[in-house]
């Protein structure tokens, strides 16, 4: 019995580390294979990208392409390549950055302020418009991208980092989730402060925002990663080459470029992987506390 | 003289009435005022994000509308649904629509059968839990464009799936460019979104009131009771969340597909978005903005199901 017992959780056990070992396996190959010389990386998945470029030869037709764990030699080469060399993918990675950073810290800006208010007073009014932000929340891009596209061109944004700044900044994703987390702040708390003669905005920073400071965090999270990994807006909003990020410029990478890719591509991960190892606990809670969409 | 005698005549009885009218009025004042005070409070606080959404959503959405009612921005001549008849017989329209049904038909009983599975593994009684989790999590934050050069080695006709499969004899197939490409997207979309789904389980199973799991350890009850009779019950709103936010994260599978193929992939691989880029290049005003205000209407009553269903099972828990 106790023997039975004992295999039912090894059997688990070895499931779990199957599940776990395909989740990493693709990434933890593209931070291998970033380590990996021009020449291993032609070597072992020349077939596949030769292929894009229409260069196929007969003599591969028996060969297969190897992927590969650990790389013969390890060598930064290809990260010289990118960081000192050629400072075109760097050029990218900012752009990323000046496009999504923005982006984060406007929405969650413009949402704790708009959060207060759905949070202090209810109404017929507010509520109908919580429930309006929480079905535009709802909504895919390929709704939304549209009017975008139409008031960028009314303004004169498009091609400018602006078109996806903007409609970033009011996106009411954040909203939603902020509202519900300070609607579980105490009401007396707050209620003590008014007694105390605090004005609406120095209960707002005081006492809301401190309070609701995790949530933030994993909200800023969440954000980040949505906005970092983007690529419907820009190749829409931003046609422009010059001006797009990493994520859309990775994809139009040549094959004789391979080796670089692997690179730019860990260099890419590097900082939402951090900021998830940093607040994983953090968004964790944040995750739990979407159970439902109703306020 | 006249007030005097209505002192008089009313005498102290006569006082406390029109104290306490005096003090309704003054309560009725400041309560308006109160009111108002408040309404221009919520109005600065919800101003700006009001504002913003009005200009960068609502007032071109309802632009959207206008465009797909009308036959040009040009002819502005009423139509009304000529547009949405052209746009629903439209061939690529039909197949995107189609193929992205298939792919959310596919993809999302996977994702809620899965990850409520990967948060069941997590409740078990195993070794280092939040290692586990936290792998499981992590493909979450690692973007697509990073890891799609692993994808493309693994399903390629001469990949890494096919040489495995070799060594089991079985023919090499063209992932990507025939009818299983829709499997390697739902790969790929599962591997996404598992992690962040198994969290909304693993909240909603703490949340289950533990004496009554108690009380059927008592009773006897097995594993498989437990799950079906007790557990399943006070998950079905997260099972329905779940599987409405996969619906919707089902949508966005466009990125995989461009990072993966590029802009034209294989017929199996034309989505939604696929559809609205080339109306966007071509500058179909009308055909994008049909399509949108269809897309608009079925996320509408997507949302409008969720909020009925999490009544009634919100009810059935309670109760």
């Amino acid at each position: 019995m106790k023997k039975n017992r004992y295999l039912g959780r090894l059997a688990l056990t070895v499931l779990a580390a199957g599940f776990a070992l395909a989740f990493l396996m693709p990434t933890v190959l593209t931070i291998t294979n970033s380590f990996m010389t021009q020449s291993e990386i032609s070597a072992n998945y020349g077939k596949v990208f030769s292929n894009v470029s229409g260069s196929e030869g007969k003599t591969y037709i028996s060969e297969t392409v190897n992927l590969k764990f650990i790389p013969d030699k390890v060598s930064l080469s290809q990260y010289i390549t990118v960081l000192i060399k050629s400072p075109d993918y760097l050029l990218k990675f900012w752009n990323s950055v000046i496009l999504v950073v923005p982006i984060v810290l406007l929405q969650l800006g413009v949402a704790s302020i708009t959060a207060y208010g759905f949070t202090r007073w209810r109404g017929k009014v507010r509520s109908f418009l919580f429930f309006f932000y929480v079905i535009l929340m709802l909504m895919p891009v390929q709704v939304t991208l549209v009017p975008n596209y139409l008031v960028s061109d009314w303004l004169n944004l498009l091609n400018t980092r602006w078109s996806i700044i903007f409609p970033g900044a009011f996106a009411p994703f954040s909203v939603f989730l902020l509202t519900k987390s300070m609607r579980r702040i105490p009401a007396s708390l707050i209620e003590a402060a008014k007694l105390d003669g605090s004005s609406e905005w120095q209960v707002f920073k005081d006492i809301c925002l401190p309070q609701c400071r995790s949530a933030l965090y994993s909200i800023a999270i969440l954000v980040f990663i949505d906005y970092w990994n983007m690529v419907e807006q820009p190749i829409i909003l931003l046609p422009d080459a010059e001006k797009q990020p990493l994520s859309v410029y990775l994809s139009t990478i040549n094959s004789s470029e391979v080796g670089l890719a692997f690179a730019i591509a860990t260099i890419y991960m590097v900082p939402s992987l951090l900021l998830f190892l940093h607040g994983e606990d953090y968004l964790v809670e944040g995750i739990a506390h979407q159970g439902s969409v109703k306020g | 003289m006249s007030m005097k005698t209505a002192e008089i005549k009313f005498g102290g009885r006569g006082k406390k009435p029109l104290a306490a009218g005096q003090g309704k009025v003054k309560r009725t004042w400041d309560r308006s005022n109160e009111h108002i005070r408040d309404v221009m409070h919520s109005a600065a606080f919800l101003g700006p994000s009001v504002t913003g959404v009005a200009v960068f959503f609502i007032v071109p959405f309802l632009v959207v509308v206008y465009y797909s009612i009308i036959r040009s921005p040009l002819n502005p001549e009423f139509v009304f649904l000529d547009n949405f008849k052209a746009v629903l017989g439209n061939s690529s329209f039909r197949t995107a629509a189609s193929n992205t049904a298939m792919f959310s038909a596919i993809a999302v009983p996977l994702a809620v059968v899965l990850s409520l599975g990967l948060a069941l593994l997590l409740e078990c009684r195993i070794p280092c839990k939040s290692l586990f989790r936290t792998f499981f999590l992590s493909p979450m934050m690692v973007p697509v464009a990073s890891v799609v050069l692993i994808w493309q080695v693994v399903f390629h006709y001469r990949g890494t799936l096919n040489v495995i499969l070799a060594s089991f004899h079985v023919e090499p197939i063209d992932w990507l460019n025939s009818k299983y490409c829709l499997l390697v997207i739902v790969v790929l979309f599962l591997w996404k979104n598992l992690g962040y789904n198994m969290i909304l389980f693993m909240a909603a199973l703490n949340n289950i009131p533990k004496e009554l799991l108690e009380v059927a350890d008592v009773e006897g009850a097995s594993a498989a009771h437990k799950f079906f009779n007790i557990k399943l019950r006070y998950l079905s709103p997260t099972v329905l969340f779940v599987a409405i936010l996969s619906i919707i994260n089902s949508f966005k599978v466009f990125r995989e597909i461009y990072l993966l193929v590029g802009k034209y992939p294989f017929d199996g691989l034309y989505m939604m978005q696929h559809f609205m880029n080339n109306t966007f290049e071509n500058f179909d005003y009308q055909k994008m903005a049909s399509a949108a205000v269809l897309m608009a209407l079925v996320m509408v009553a997507l949302i409008a199901l969720l909020f009925k269903a999490e009544d009634i099972f919100g009810k059935d828990v309670e109760g």
